[in-house]
């Protein structure tokens, strides 16, 4: 999927500036740890090249006077705790205090990758964040040791300072200025070895998180731009319906109402608050014309996907079959935060601000939305209220700045949560076909046949779209299945993929494909244990082929009790899953007595992702996607009824609330060495096949269509 | 166009709103208080969820009219100064948060259940209706615990 990142060396530059600004290269892609030099970031050689200005592609460590080290990120805080993770790597390396490292989120940038997804940010970041700040402490160590003329090699840091072996200390900002002019630093400038990690590997609560629990966060609604006003879409009731006509003079008439403009998604009011856009946007009279999914429904988009499933094939000559067909429903990203954007769009430049995980291409196709140059258009990166996804589209943003050009002032652009939910995006629905085919006790070959719904417009457009294809389909089903990279020794293994058309906002939704390809599989894994007399933790024991995915496995099977007796009507069920250079497994109690009303009881996880920046924010993160399982196997989805999405709010689309959620929770993180792998997704896939196998095997029903209660 | 007064947050405050704005929009389009976060607008999601004379209340569904001579307290007004409420510090403690946005919302809620019951049962946590997204459920439901166990 993601092209492979080349680790091996991390040249460190030194930026012409009055303060000491160091400066590494990032690599232009994200990418999986796998295949990485383990022991990369040892044999780098820093330069001390001298680069005048900013470069953009760089990774840049500022240390200010105020003795703040401030690194500007190119990449997106959605929770996920990136932030969090790169100001431990600076600290450990800088042997800074963490309250004194500054993570600002970096505007978009010209060049370089400012790309947050596919679980790439700390696999990216790892190498040049520390050797950044490696270097940055070799050279305020140097700066002491001239100001005090003592050898460097006696002179320690802690705390954001420098100590002299007498006791003396002074802090890095104070040697900012001289440490600027350090050529060539006395000491080393390689980062720590694993084993002197103090910061790194150590459960570390989030640096926002008193902003947080004091309400002083900003997300891109709470960010005053002078003069942005509220400003609301009315939308079509079916995705892709158009306007017809609109009759805007009540609402105009209505007090607070600065301006009206029909774009493409529909009619937006620009208001003095958002109660006054809503109010106008309700007293708009529109005649709507059907979208073009008008005729389809559910049950037509289900035959269709099913009609595009690659066939089966016939199976091998003497073996047993088992066999499923799943159905996966479309889901909503759903992030608490609505899409939001501010826009100041004037004759000759722009500037805008919203969270984004594909700041570059927005830019870009903002500036060509509202016809200026690239290089007019500042997009401002906001943190962002949760993602899954769904900001590597920038829907939001294209209609704000055009809503912006239109009306002539900026604006505050907001969905609502119905315009969120009704007009997507979506995890595309998709339909599975697997066959394990077995003999003599073991799977010989194992077949995954699936289609999902791809999204296709017939006139294509940024403002009819709104977002990026690019990077959303390139991350999609271009590859081979998971179930090819050979997780289960399951002999001949293979698969291919159909897709279905449609006319329908669609995105990448947090862990991708694997969230139903690889759920799918573990049913099956489950199945085949079944049809061989074998329990699925010893099943999967004797077919994995990884020792860390075996490790995973044992661990929530030990810690989780695996084959405890349970009473009628519950049952444990457990899942394993292995991408981004990572694994996981997941064990799964649950109360079925009421199918209807199932409650996951007890969720167990292990995840081995090489080093573990920050062992709390990994196990938040898989916390998450115990959630994200829980929600799409048993209840969260989206009904399409004549091309309309029938749920509109959280009262029907039903993601988990703390009813749902398990009494106990625990996550174990595998100790390890190795440089980290992706972490922000992986939990996903692992969730969801033991949420369904626990269904199962509590219920006596062979789950297909998912969510169960929908 | 009417005018109310209120106390938000210890402070006593007027604005001109039309007497069916809601609450929600009052604090975050005419008072600059961001804390509470529209989430749906419908009182189903809970992420603005806020007090109302101690009580929670959830401000996108709260006409200001409502709101006349009583006292509003949002997350900015939960802490004492700079020393967080025992939920907020329990919070902090747990590292509840992932992407915060319905955060203040849940720690309104929790500081709302905690005040009705000082020892809330699981069965108690489990009426909060919050929604997080991110599903930090079950460091809520640590938190709640903390926070009741210190008081």
């Amino acid at each position: 999927m993601a092209r492979q990142l080349s680790r091996r060396r991390f040249m460190v530059y030194t930026l012409a500036a009055s303060t000491l600004t160091v400066a590494a290269p990032l690599g232009c892609d994200g990418s999986s740890a796998e295949g990485v030099e383990p022991t990369a970031a040892g044999v780098s050689t820093p330069s001390d090249v001298l680069v005048t200005g900013t470069d953009e592609e760089m990774l840049v460590l500022e240390v200010t006077a105020a003795n703040r080290v401030v690194v500007r990120l190119p990449r997106v805080e959605v929770g996920q705790g990136i932030t969090t993770a790169v100001a431990m790597m600076i600290a450990e390396e800088l042997d800074a205090r963490l309250a004194d490292v500054d993570i600002p989120l970096a505007e978009a940038r010209k060049k370089g990758n400012q790309y947050t997804g596919g679980s790439s940010s700390v696999t990216s970041l790892y190498g040049p964040a520390r050797e950044l700040a490696a270097t940055a402490r070799a050279k305020l160590v140097t700066a002491a040791a001239r100001r005090w003329h003592l050898p460097a090699g006696q002179l320690r840091t802690r705390d954001t300072m420098v100590i002299a072996p007498d006791g003396r200390t002074a802090t890095f900002g104070s040697l900012t200025e001289s440490a600027a002019r350090i050529q060539h630093p006395a000491v080393s400038t390689k980062p720590k070895p694993t084993s002197e990690h103090r910061v790194i590997g150590r459960p570390t609560t989030r640096i926002d998180a008193r902003d947080i629990v004091t309400g002083r966060a900003k997300y891109a609604g709470d960010v005053a731009v002078a003069g942005a006003k509220p400003t609301v879409v009315a939308r079509p009731p079916t995705l892709g319906g158009k306007v017809v006509s609109v009759d805007d003079r009540a609402a105009r008439a209505l007090p607070g109402v600065h301006a009206v403009v029909r774009i493409a998604g529909g009619v937006a009011v620009v208001a003095d608050s958002f109660h006054h856009a809503f109010k106008a946007r309700d007293a708009l009279r529109i005649t709507w014309a059907p979208g073009p999914l008008a005729a389809l429904s559910d049950a037509g988009i289900r035959s269709r996907l099913r009609a595009a499933v690659p066939p089966l094939g016939t199976p091998l000559l003497g073996t047993r079959q088992v066999t499923g067909e799943f159905e996966f429903a479309f889901v909503s990203h759903a992030p608490m935060e609505v899409l939001t954007a501010v826009a100041d769009v004037r004759a000759d430049r722009a500037e805008l601000w919203f969270s984004s995980q594909t700041p570059m291409d927005a830019r870009d196709s903002i500036a060509s939305a509202v016809g200026l140059p690239a290089s007019k258009v500042r997009v401002h990166v906001t943190r962002g209220g949760g993602s899954f996804g769904r900001r590597l589209n920038f829907d939001a943003a294209i209609e704000a700045a055009l809503i912006s050009k239109a009306a002539h002032r900026p604006v505050k652009l907001m969905w609502s949560r119905n315009d969120d939910i009704r007009h997507g995006r979506m995890r595309p629905a998709s339909h599975h076909r697997i066959r394990a085919s077995h003999a003599g006790g073991r799977v010989v070959s194992f077949t995954h046949m699936m289609a999902s719904v791809n999204e296709s417009y017939e006139q294509e457009g940024p403002a009819a779209q709104g977002g990026v294809t690019g990077v959303v389909s390139g991350s999609r089903v271009a590859g081979p299945l998971p179930s090819d990279s050979g997780l289960y020794n399951f002999g001949r293994v293979s698969g291919d993929s159909g897709g279905v058309e449609l006319a329908m906002p669609l995105g990448a939704w947090r862990s991708v494909d694997s969230g139903t390809s690889r759920t799918a599989e573990e049913i099956v894994v489950d199945e085949v244990a079944g049809s061989l007399g074998e329990d699925p933790v010893a099943f999967r024991r004797t077919t994995l082929r990884s020792k860390r995915v075996k490790a995973v496995l044992d661990k929530v099977a030990s810690t989780g009790n695996w084959g405890r007796t349970m009473p009628a009507g519950q049952a444990q069920g457990v899942a394993v899953h292995e991408e981004y250079g990572s694994c996981v497994a997941c064990l799964v109690e649950i109360d079925a007595t009421d199918p209807k009303k199932p409650r996951v009881t007890k969720v167990v996880m292990a995840a081995d992702v090489g080093t573990a920046v920050n062992p709390r924010g990994l196990q938040a993160q898989l916390m998450g996607t115990a959630a994200d399982g829980i929600s799409t196997v048993l209840q969260a989805g989206l009904h399409i009824d004549r091309g309309a999405v029938r749920e509109g709010s959280f009262a029907d689309f039903h993601y988990a609330r703390q009813r749902h959620a398990p009494l106990h929770f625990e996550a174990h993180i595998m100790p390890s060495r190795r440089d980290p792998g992706g972490a922000g997704e992986l939990g996903v896939p692992a969730a969801a096949g033991a949420v369904a196998n626990a269904y199962a095997r509590a219920t006596g029903t062979r789950p297909r269509r998912f969510p169960i209660n929908f | 166009m009417p005018s109310y007064s209120f106390l938000l947050n210890g402070k006593p405050v007027t604005v001109e709103a039309p007497a069916d704005m809601p609450l929600l929009w009052v604090l975050r389009d005419l008072l600059d208080v961001t804390g509470p976060k529209y989430g749906c607008g419908v009182g189903v999601c809970r992420a603005c969820t806020s007090h109302l004379d101690g009580a929670e209340i959830q401000p996108c569904v709260v006409p200001v009219a409502d709101c006349a001579g009583r006292k509003v307290t949002t997350i900015e007004g939960l802490a004492d100064g700079d020393t967080l409420h025992p939920v907020q510090q329990a919070w902090l403690d747990c590292d509840v948060a992932q992407c915060g946005f319905c955060q203040p919302g849940q720690i309104m809620a929790a500081a709302a259940l905690l005040k009705k019951t000082s020892s809330p049962t699981d069965a108690d946590i489990d009426r909060i209706e919050n929604v997080c997204r991110c599903g930090t459920y079950s460091r809520i439901r640590e938190a709640i615990k903390k926070a009741s166990a210190q008081g």
